[in-house]
């Protein structure tokens, strides 16, 4: 089979389907949706095809598949674009085909397909629901289908045809055309209900601030481009061009071109991986609908930062031999992801929204990954890059689902509570008990819960490596937050799911159609069956049973094979199974007896913490006030009132006026006394002196010749006067 | 070696005109498709240059030559290069769309449509001009019919708006022509072809004879290149001389703005381009260092501006500052890299320039398009207040959808026009100007702050009730927009059918 033609076509169906449906198909629901998915299905398919060729005995490991042709004219040279499947990418691609198959199919359900149409929906609003007359003539209301239906598949289509796009680059410019594709669909899914004022400001907020890593980004191509003369991987990742970007200083602050592009670069990475400072706009996504927040915050969006990250670790490594000092990007990196990884985990403790804490969860998570290839655990970071997409694919799958039945509950007992706050859950397991199977499987994946699940394979790796290197910080940092992604996890599951239900809708939740549940139980294999396969050989008991095929065929990217160190302490896995079966533990502990009450005992434990936790450290005040206020205050006021308006303006009035001046000036003093005024008096004196001499006009012929005589008479005088 | 297409394509609007003027006025629909067809005529006669021109060949084609003023040495010479094509071709395509935009209008409507043709005729005569005193000629007469335009169909503001708009490009017209008269008089000929030889080269022996005044030959090229620089300055228009253009556009009626944005402005950069660095390539390079300077302040002033904005004709219009600012950034870095023998700089400032005239042809799309769209909501909601609105997409979905992708296009999302020609200028510009590029991404972030601004205020927020009754965009409006969001898509996913011409010209420049 031709594996280049196949690549080439993986990022296409979804963005025919986008095009259909936006021109032709949006008047049909059904359409629109069969299209969505026949194109996800076949990108699936394809994506299924390398993959398993990639993974053969012919595949990747032993040449990657590259294609490129020429994109842009430039000087005497092209600029080229292409395709590439290298063991990244082909991991990459296998988790994200999966992923956005299983969410297009989810969306089916969750926008309610085959409902009613809503009493008083409009576009641009979540569904309202809708009241129907039953056999026996009872009205009561029901869920109703999303009013925007079509435009939500047209939507994700883009957004999975740019997260193709960017897998299968072979250059940085295309994954950078893909990843603000992304960013568009982001701002656009995020305010999918734009009529509500939230929704609008959080989809400015996330294309905004994603946009401030962009435009460093955008400079690191730059200058990367001119030094390497181009942005395809072969060229760029090349032993030459490493070697002249680590010796030439840039004109930065004396860092060499390796340092500032890695640093530009993983700014990108930053904003669109939701790091700190760049954090702030996750929490606000979700305003969008849940599959969404399942595709921007699992499958697609926050993954590309990673795998930007993990892709471009040669450069951001350059100079690295493993042991040494770290590289400048690699400090920052691991300084970056480590804090991230904890303060966005104390955050979550705080949330009482089922989505925000998941949220807040995936910006630590993330952490995770960047401090791991901070420290220079490359496999490791790839590892856990696809257990999370998995298991956390499930948990914001399984929290929609959630709250889908906590919807139901609540129009049918009319209750005005809010459906995603977890204080008013409670017992759901008995309601929604496919939700609560799949959900419990994403959260211990997500606690690390051991050996089961794949999120305890990948953690304890990262761990390890930050052990072994003797990265103590991050390795200590890394393992608190471990401790309290436990302990929210447990918290979520205990509060949302056992226990009794707190309000009416809760005890009448029901569980989602099959298109949501089927979607949960095959990511729910993924969240165990993803951590198989990179099992360490030195583990104790298990090691070796299975091959760390992971490990071997991810690895195979570096040059020189990775700078693992080889001894395998059993220190980081005893303070994995401590901090995740102990914060599984505390979290139940804690929870277990939350009845009607609905106060989080953490308030009164916390006190004054659980407030600025809750305010989530007051950063976006901070940044209101700092940056935004300010913004607006300079644009307005300074940029265009004052320097536009009053300076550049009035000079131009000035000189206008003082033209007008001028003019008005030379009339009154020159025009008019001497000019107009001149003429008339030229023209009165002429008048005067003409008929002073109209005296001499006789008209008698011999008064002439006298005259004529005499003038000629005085003339030869003259001329005899002149010449003698 | 002549041919006479460039002269039709002169032509043709102007016959058009005047027949426009002899027909009945009460003919509305007459008048107006005769003015359309005039205008299509015209783009069918540009595509046959476009696609006759021989990209391997390069340099001037279809030159045509006729003796206008034999004694001055000043000719009737036309021809098309990659840079001046690309241009020609915008002209031809958006003075259809502009015509078909205008078929609301109703007053006056024979002089009106008169008035857009004989402003084509202007502007093109400009691009293809290879004589400066021609050159000249064209300049002005493109600009008399937009003064008209503004003053007699424009908004509430339109006196102070066309008179500010006429006297500041008039005041940059005056250097200009100066300098053209001096140049003609040093060297005896008006030929461009010629003067791209002669003028650079020129020495001190070889002109004393015809000085003008007495002057030095330093001193007159120093004139000279001045009077160039304000007068194509203003017409871009460069930090500072930029604020004719928020009046002018926002005054100016749809049709107007579309033009006025879309090919007008690109007068100044053409002329940066075809002139000011071809003939003074040293005093370009002295001073390309503050060019950059200038166009990184209308990078961030303009995206300022546009953020601070309440009025959305006026936030488009500021918009176009901040574009132009790439451009401008391009030709500096450019500039820089006249007679500078380092072949990696060479190549970025190739990559510049080419990105400056991609740029220059990706503005006159998003901004006539930007500008039709917010004349399409103005002609319905008689606002162009972001307060008054909101909600719209409920309202307006056709529209609604539109104007994201034509907006994404101004904000330069990559995968549309705009990101490529941006992207080149940035990376052409990096390896020059390090500073002034990385400055300039204060701009381009802010240009994505008014951008969603806009989209926030027009239809993004609570529906809002008060304009359920607005009628979506018709299938006229319609077939104005769409070739525009055609070619945008297709710059942006396939650039190389238009760089290819760009480049070709650009790389003769070094």
């Amino acid at each position: 089979m031709n594996y280049e033609l196949l690549t080439w076509l993986v990022p296409v169906p979804p963005l025919i389907a986008f095009f259909v449906i936006v021109l032709f198909a949006n008047r049909s629901n059904k359409l629109s949706h069969s299209l969505a998915i026949i194109a996800a299905g076949l990108s699936w398919l394809l994506s299924m095809f390398i993959f398993v060729w990639a993974i053969g005995p012919k595949g990747v490991l032993q040449k990657p598949l590259v294609s490129s042709i020429n994109w842009l004219p430039t000087a005497d040279t092209f600029l080229k674009i292409g395709v590439q499947i290298d063991a990244l990418s082909a991991i990459t691609l296998f988790f994200v085909a999966w992923t956005v198959l299983m969410i297009f199919v989810y969306s089916i359900g969750y926008h309610n397909y085959g409902q009613p149409k809503g009493d008083h929906d409009q576009p641009g609003l979540p569904p309202h629901g809708a009241t129907v007359e039953s056999a026996n003539a009872q009205s009561h209301k029901v869920m109703s289908i999303e009013p925007m239906y079509a435009r939500f598949f047209a939507f994700i289509s883009l957004f999975a045809f740019a997260m193709y796009l960017l897998v299968v680059s072979n250059n940085l410019l295309t994954l950078y055309i893909g990843w603000e594709i992304m960013g568009l669909c982001s701002y656009l899914l995020i305010g999918f209900w734009y009529a509500k004022p939230s929704a609008r400001a959080a989809a400015i907020k996330a294309f905004l601030t994603t946009r401030i890593g962009d435009v460093f980004m955008l400079i690191g191509l730059a200058s990367l481009y001119t030094i390497a003369g181009s942005l395809q991987y072969e060229v760029i990742f090349s032993e030459k061009v490493l070697q002249s970007l680590v010796q030439n200083a840039s004109p930065f602050f004396g860092m060499s071109w390796a340092a500032l592009i890695g640093l530009l670069i993983f700014i990108g990475v930053v904003g669109k991986s939701s790091q700190f400072p760049l954090h702030v706009w996750l929490p606000d996504a979700m305003e969008g609908p849940t599959p969404v927040s399942a595709m921007i915050h699992a499958a697609t969006m926050v993954s590309a930062g990673v795998y930007l990250a993990i892709r471009f670790f040669p450069i951001l490594s350059a100079g690295w031999e493993g042991g040494t000092v770290l590289t400048t990007p690699m400090l920052v990196m691991s300084i970056i992801g480590s804090f991230t990884a904890l303060f966005a985990a104390t955050i979550a403790l705080s949330q009482r929204d089922i989505k925000r804490v998941l949220a807040y969860s995936t910006i630590s998570q993330l952490g995770y990954m960047i401090a791991a290839l901070g420290i220079g655990a490359y496999v490791a970071a790839a590892f856990h890059l696809v257990t999370h997409a998995f298991f956390k694919a499930l948990l914001f799958l399984g929290s929609g689902s959630v709250i889908h039945g906590m919807e139901h509950g609540v129009y049918h007992e009319g209750e005005h509570i809010d459906p995603q706050d977890m204080f008013n859950m409670g017992g759901l397991y008995k309601k929604m008990p496919i939700t609560f199977a799949t959900f419990v499987i994403g959260g211990l994946a997500l606690s690390g819960f051991p050996i089961i699940t794949a999120g305890f394979w990948s953690k304890d790796e990262i761990l390890s490596s930050a052990f072994n290197g003797s990265f103590l910080v991050v390795f200590i940092v890394l393992a608190v937050s471990a401790f309290l992604t436990a302990f929210y996890t447990m918290r979520q599951i205990t509060l949302v799911f056992l226990g009794k239900p707190r309000t009416n809708a809760a005890s009448h939740a029901h569980e989602t159609p099959i298109t949501m549940t089927l979607p949960l139980i095959v990511l729910s294999f993924f969240a165990i069956a993803a951590g198989w396969v990179g099992i360490p050989k030195a583990f104790p008991g298990l090691g070796g049973l299975l091959p760390n095929w992971f490990s071997d065929f991810v690895g195979s990217m570096l040059h020189g094979g990775e700078h693992a160190v080889e001894h395998h302490s059993l220190i980081p896995l005893f303070t994995s199974l401590f901090v995740s079966l102990g914060g599984l533990f505390t979290g139940y502990l804690v929870y277990r007896r939350m009845e009607k009450k609905t106060e989080d005992p953490m308030v009164w434990s916390l006190g004054s913490i659980y407030k600025m936790l809750e305010n989530k450290y007051y950063i976006d005040e901070f940044y209101t006030k700092v940056f935004i206020n300010p913004a607006k205050w300079i644009a307005e006021k300074v940029v265009y009132i004052w320097m536009d308006l009053k300076i550049i303006d009035g000079i131009l009035h000035g000189i206008s006026n003082f033209g007008l001046w001028t003019g008005n000036f030379l009339r009154q003093k020159f025009d008019v006394p001497v000019i107009n005024r001149g003429g008339d008096n030229l023209a009165k004196s002429t008048k005067f002196i003409g008929s002073e001499i109209r005296i001499t006009q006789t008209g008698k012929v011999q008064d002439y010749m006298f005259l004529a005589l005499a003038l000629s008479l005085l003339g030869s005088v003259i001329f005899l006067i002149i010449i003698f | 070696m002549n041919n006479s297409l460039l002269l039709y394509i002169l032509m043709i609007p102007s016959l058009f005109a005047i027949l426009l003027l002899f027909l009945p006025e009460s003919k509305i629909r007459f008048v107006q498709w005769t003015a359309l067809a005039g205008s299509l005529i015209t783009f069918i006669a540009s595509l046959f240059v476009w696609f006759g021109y021989d990209k391997a060949l390069g340099g001037f084609q279809f030159e045509f030559i006729a003796p206008w003023f034999s004694a001055i040495g000043s000719s009737f010479h036309f021809g098309v290069d990659g840079i001046s094509l690309p241009m020609v071709l915008l002209t031809t395509i958006l003075t259809p769309l502009a015509i078909l935009a205008s078929f609301g209008i109703k007053e006056k409507i024979k002089i009106y449509m008169a008035l857009f043709l004989f402003l084509e005729t202007g502007v093109l005569g400009v691009f293809v001009s290879l004589d400066l005193l021609v050159f000249f000629l064209f300049w002005e007469i493109g600009l008399v019919p937009m003064y008209f335009l503004i003053a007699q169909w424009g908004g509430k503001n339109r006196n102070y708006a066309s008179l500010k708009f006429i006297l500041f490009t008039m005041g940059g017209s005056l250097g200009l022509l100066l300098s053209i008269q001096m140049i003609g008089l040093t060297t005896g000929t008006f030929d461009l072809v010629k003067l791209f030889e002669l003028w650079p080269n020129i020495s001190q022996s070889g002109f004393l004879s015809t000085v003008p005044l007495g002057l030095s030959l330093p001193t007159i090229k120093a004139i000279a290149f001045w009077a160039f620089v304000i007068a194509f300055a203003i017409k871009v228009p460069i930090w500072p001389f930029h604020t004719w253009l928020p009046d002018a556009h926002t005054e100016a009626p749809t049709a107007g703005s579309m033009l006025l944005a879309g090919v007008l402005l690109k007068l100044g950069a053409y002329g940066f381009i075809r002139l000011v660095i071809p003939l003074f390539p040293i005093e370009s390079q002295r001073y390309a260092g503050i060019l950059a300077g200038l166009a990184t302040a209308a990078i961030i002033f303009g995206a300022l501006s546009a953020f601070a904005q309440k009025d959305l004709k006026r936030l488009v219009a500021y918009s176009s500052i901040n574009h132009m600012g790439f451009v401008v950034l391009g030709i500096a870095a450019a500039a820089y890299a006249m007679n500078v023998g380092d072949k990696g700089i060479i190549e970025s400032a190739n990559i510049a320039l080419n990105g400056s005239i991609l740029q220059m042809f990706n503005h006159g799309l998003s901004s006539a398009g930007m500008f039709f769209l917010v004349g399409v909501i103005y002609d319905r909601a008689h606002t162009r207040q972001l307060d008054d609105f909101g909600g719209l997409w409920a309202i307006l979905p056709i529209y609604g959808a539109i104007f994201i992708f034509t907006s994404m296009s101004s904000l330069g999302l990559p995968g549309l026009n705009g990101f490529v020609s941006e992207f080149l200028v940035v990376r052409g510009a990096w390896d020059i100007f390090p500073l002034a590029t990385a400055l300039s991404m204060i701009g381009l972030f802010f240009t994505g702050a008014y951008v969603l601004k806009a989209i926030a205020g027009l239809l993004h927020g609570p529906r809002n009730n008060q304009w359920l009754q607005l009628k979506e965009i018709n299938v006229r409006e319609i077939f104005v927009i769409a070739p525009l969001m055609f070619l945008m898509l297709w710059i942006g996913i396939w650039p190389s059918w238009i760089l290819n011409m760009i480049n070709n010209a650009v790389i003769l420049f070094f």
